[in-house]
């Protein structure tokens, strides 16, 4: 009983360029919000990923990230002492005291210099960081001037490959690894032995206190104890939480950012629909009339209008869904305001990001195409024919 | 009746069969081809007291005044009239378009005027055929599309539309051309192409409004034969509109309009 | 003047198409110059650099400390006029959504080297005579209300505790680019408090400020700065103030590059919409047009018709768009938690937003124009139907 949807389609194709312009216009839309989504789940899955459920990272109270952190020797033995620490395969703790500092290092390429965290390790910082995974070469030796870079630091600083060195704290540093870290913060870092570390730059105190709980549920307690010590001046988080907290501002810049531009965008795109739509109900308003005379209903009529503007407007999901996953391919490499330090993430195209996307660019149609349709399934039969 | 359509299946061979026109026929394998059986002509369209007028801002134009007559089945009836006569109006209403201000229009014995318009739209699509001046085919759609469109407002099976499509493409010689769209075609044969597809539900009524109004010379010709000859084979009742003396002297009868009154001309 | 009534009357025929397409072009125009606002407030730094202003710090990074004894060697190197040094502190007031940027600044030398933060002569005097006194600019104080002699608590966060300040000063901008949203206070007081609790972080100092005599000068002194440290135990960098800034702008380069980016594709969007609807129009009117050209009407008055209805509508929605951008880029910056110092519509973007729409009015008008100026009359009459 219904009008063909190859009537809505052909009609499509007869009006090319106008097809095409609107088509892109909503193209456009969804590429910009599938676009955001994509960076907030890679942002969200680099950070999230950093972090394991059952460590916890310990860090002096007030600071907001473990570079503002001071721990001194008293403080961090206290700390590693511990009964809820998980004791690893080789006999010890599964804890690490880190250093952590930020360098300026130039970038390849370019005269550009970035912050790139330093982080100063021991042997139990691997253990710690099951998703970390030597790439090439090898593991510093203990007591050595040899550093390992993350791998997006490898492919981006200057100095940074295997084989060069950096210069701070007035000694040159050989990289003997490069490793990998999934999607993780820690392919922007750079590890070296935290004694070393804290001898070149003169820090007398530890970052951080970094450990896995023998049972994940033992955190609460742990917490509360270690924050209502007299002798601590020190606060415990999840290190999911942790690095969480730190893209926070990062992310809610963007999405507002993000989203601000795609409703913009969008009322954009529909408002080029509907010029779109009300012109072709204008110009085919004796057929209008035509179909309501051969005896079809007005809901008929409504529905093939809205069939053409929601399949103008899918059209265009499609294709801005097909570029924005094109994103993929590209890594931001930016400075979180928030850690002082860099940070890199890539968009991540997810199916629940394409249902999202494609449902947006239907009701974008919806919304665009409603009105027009509404006034041709309106019309009066008599005065739709004798219109030329 | 099937979800309240008149409906037919196309004919083996054509058969005669007694009945009236609407409500009916659900035979299978046979196609309605009536009139010449029956004497007594019943009149297949009743109007009584008949008015219309148009409001133009504040003022209110009267078109058609207190008109009452029948129409008999069968029938082959030309309007005619000057220009704002309002004949095109009584067209209108007669084919369930437009609605009436005072009086009844009966068709095959069934008051439209007290329709909804969900009724009319439905009983449109089976019982009256539409023949236009500028032929108003869906320019996106081929010809056998187009044909096809009424079949889509009934429950045919798709194979049983092709076949009705293509038989009444045959029957106004179109079906060479069914895949070409209405630019492709040439006034007269577009124009064919609406008839076949305003005959495609074996409507009660076949109403045309200048049918030839748009046609050269040669071309008219055609299309007032093929009209001529669906009402004396098929005993289509039509009602056409027209300027041209030419195409009003195919038919039975002519009637004028002036001012709204309708005077008999035989 | 009947062109410009004819112009009007056909623009105004399509109500519904004129008004979405004004309504369009508006869009467009408010979020090109949000956009635009949002790049210059990252640039805002940079633009209230001085020339005559080096930044000394850590060669290692920011993150490293410079010893407070430097500051007689710089001062004795040839083209310095004035140093001053400051440390961020980073002290949260009450939450972290209430980002405040504070320093510890030697207050004398520092007020004098940055001569675009006016304080009146007695707050001036009374901050610098107070140790626990603090100087506050004209937009942080009217977002939290403060007054002078109120007492600010700050939390700190590099340097932990509680620390209390009292309010001596408000600092307006002599300047529209210099930052009123900052908080200034004595590098004495910090330093006093780590002397008892942390020594080891005593005496030292984030950043040197140096006015210099001749800013043409600026490399070469920046070089002798840098070579008195150099194999010292923290070695120096030494840049301009705007480089400096610059660099805190390089580390989000890709994110302001996407903006900018996306603020042309707006405008290429937008064209795209104006130039069809102008198209659909002319179209529709061919007719007319050769009508026209019968009736006597040459070219050129068929061309300021459709060139003037389409910059009528471009036009229109220019204003609009403007209008709106005023108000919107406030909700903008309020809504960004106020991490922008200044985010004010500059001159430049109106202009451009003129510009723009001015220039997509023609383009949209050019080939209907070309088009309805070229008919035949006998082809257009036919279009009539």
């Amino acid at each position: 009983m219904r009008i063909p949807l190859s009537y809505s389609f052909r009609n499509l194709l007869t009006r090319r360029l106008t097809t095409t312009l609107t088509a892109s216009g909503m193209a456009l839309v969804v590429f910009v919000f599938a676009t955001i989504l994509m960076l907030a789940e890679g942002l969200r899955k680099t950070l999230v990923d950093t972090g394991s459920y059952d460590n916890v990272i310990v860090i002096r109270r007030a600071s907001t990230t473990e570079v503002q952190s001071g721990i001194d020797r008293y403080q961090a033995s206290i700390v590693e002492t511990q009964p809820e620490i998980a004791i690893g395969q080789n006999g010890r703790r599964l804890a690490a005291k880190e250093l952590m500092v930020i360098i300026n290092l130039p970038k390849r390429g370019s005269e550009k210099p970035s912050n790139v965290t330093i982080r100063g390790i021991n042997e139990q910082s691997l253990l710690l960081r099951p998703q970390v995974e030597l790439i090439e070469g090898r593991m510093p030796k203990t007591g050595s001037y040899e550093v390992i870079a993350g791998e997006n630091i490898t492919r981006r600083f200057r100095g940074c490959g295997i084989g060069e060195k950096l210069h701070f704290g007035m000694r040159d540093w050989t990289v003997v690894g490069a490793f990998r870290a999934g999607s993780t913060g820690f392919n922007s870092e750079i590890w070296g032995d935290v004694d070393q570390l804290m001898q070149a730059f003169r820090r007398p105190v530890y970052s951080s206190v970094t450990f896995k709980l023998r049972d994940a549920s033992d955190f609460e307690a742990l917490k509360e104890r270690i924050e209502n010590d007299p002798r601590l001046t020190l606060e415990a988080r999840r290190e999911i939480q942790y690095y969480a907290d730190q893209s926070e501002m990062m992310t809610k810049f963007l999405r507002i950012l993000g989203m601000s531009l795609t409703i913009i965008f969008s009322i954009g795109a529909m408002i080029g629909a509907t010029i779109t739509m009300y012109a072709a109900v204008a110009n085919r308003t004796s057929e209008i009339g035509t179909l309501r005379a051969l005896g079809f209903q007005r809901r008929n009529i409504l529905f093939a209008f809205l069939a053409e503007s929601m399949l103008m407007s899918i059209i265009g999901g499609f294709i801005g869904l097909f570029l924005a996953s094109f994103m993929q391919f590209l890594t931001i490499s930016t400075v979180n305001w928030q850690t002082f330090s860099e940070l890199a993430f890539s968009f991540t195209l997810t199916g629940g990001i394409v249902y999202e996307s494609l449902i947006f660019s239907v009701i974008m149609g919806f919304l665009g195409g409603v009105f027009p349709a509404f006034r041709a399934s309106k019309m009066n039969i008599v005065d739709a024919l004798s219109t030329r | 009746m099937r979800g309240g359509y008149k409906f037919t299946t196309l004919p083996i061979k054509g058969g005669k069969i007694p009945s009236p026109l609407v409500g009916e026929g659900l035979g299978e394998g046979c196609f309605c081809i009536n009139t010449l059986m029956t004497d007594i002509k019943q009149p297949i369209v009743e109007i009584r007291n008949l008015s219309k007028s148009y409001r133009r801002g504040i003022q209110v134009i009267p078109v058609l005044e207190n008109i009452n007559f029948d129409i008999p089945e069968g029938e082959f009836l030309a309007l005619m009239g000057p220009s704002g006569s309002g004949k095109s109006t009584l067209l209108n209403l007669i084919a369930g378009i437009d609605k009436t201000d005072t009086g009844t229009v009966m068709v095959g014995g069934l008051d439209i005027t007290s329709m909804t318009e969900t009724e009319l739209a439905r009983w449109r699509a089976a019982n009256v055929g539409f023949i236009f001046q500028f032929y108003n085919l869906i320019p996106v759609l081929t010809a056998f599309e187009n044909v096809e469109l009424p079949l889509l407002l009934t429950w045919l099976s798709r194979k049983e539309r092709r076949e009705h499509v293509e038989m009444v493409l045959q029957m106004v010689g179109l079906d060479d051309r069914m895949d070409h769209y209405p630019s492709q075609l040439s006034g007269g044969q577009q124009q064919r192409v609406a008839i076949a597809r305003a005959i495609v539900t074996d409507p009660t009524l076949l109403v045309a409004d200048e049918p030839t109004g748009d046609l050269d010379r040669v071309s008219a010709e055609e299309i007032l034969e093929l009209m001529a000859r669906l009402n004396q084979e098929f005993g289509k009742t039509i009602i056409m509109v027209t300027h041209d003396p030419h195409a009003a002297e195919r038919a039975h009868i002519i009637r004028k309009l002036e001012k709204g009154i309708l005077n008999a001309h035989p | 003047m009947h062109i410009l009534k004819l112009i009007f009357r056909n623009a105004l025929r399509h109500k519904l198409r004129t008004a979405l397409t004004i309504l369009g072009i508006t869009i467009a125009i408010l979020a090109f110059g949000i956009l635009r606002t949002l790049v210059s407030a990252w640039y805002s730094g940079v633009e209230a650099s001085s020339s005559a202003r080096l930044i000394t710090r850590n060669s290692i990074s920011l993150v490293f400390s410079l010893p407070l004894s430097y500051k007689e060697k710089i001062r004795q190197i040839p083209g310095v006029k004035g140093v001053s040094y400051a440390i961020w502190f980073n002290g949260t007031y009450i939450s972290e959504k209430n980002f405040i940027p504070n320093f510890a600044v030697e207050p004398k030398t520092f007020l004098e080297l940055y001569p675009e933060y006016v304080l009146p002569e007695d707050q001036k005097t009374a901050f610098i005579r107070d140790r626990k006194s603090a100087i506050a600019g004209r937009k942080v104080a009217e977002r939290f209300q403060w007054k002078v002699g109120d007492t600010i608590i700050l939390k700190g966060t590099i340097f932990p505790g509680a620390w209390e300040f009292v309010l001596r000063g408000i600092y307006y901008g002599a300047e529209k680019s210099a930052d009123e949203t900052q908080l200034f206070f004595h590098w004495n007081y910090l330093n006093e408090r780590l002397k008892k609790t942390t020594p080891r972080r005593a005496d030292q100092t984030g950043v040197y400020i140096i006015a210099i005599d001749d800013p043409d000068q600026a490399a070469e002194i920046s070089e002798a700065v840098d070579k008195t440290f150099k194999n010292s135990l923290a070695e120096t960098l030494t840049e301009t103030e705007k480089a400096f800034q610059m660099s805190f702008v390089t580390m989000t380069e890709a994110i302001v590059t996407v903006i900018q980016l996306v603020s042309f594709m707006v405008i290429i969007i937008i064209m795209a919409v104006v130039a069809n609807t102008m198209a659909m129009t002319a179209r529709e009117r061919i007719g007319e047009y050769a009508i026209m050209k019968t009736l006597g009407f040459g070219g050129w008055h068929i061309a300021i018709l459709i060139f003037g209805e389409s910059l009528v509508i471009t036009m229109t929605g220019c204003v609009l768009g403007i209008i709106l951008t005023f108000p919107g880029a406030e909700y903008f910056g309020n809504t960004m938690g106020n991490f922008f110092p200044v985010f004010d519509v500059s001159a430049m973007t109106l202009l451009l937003d003129i510009a723009a729409s001015f220039f997509v009015g023609l383009i949209a008008a050019a080939f209907p124009t070309w088009h309805a100026v070229n008919i035949r009359i006998a082809e257009g009459l036919r279009k009539i139907g």
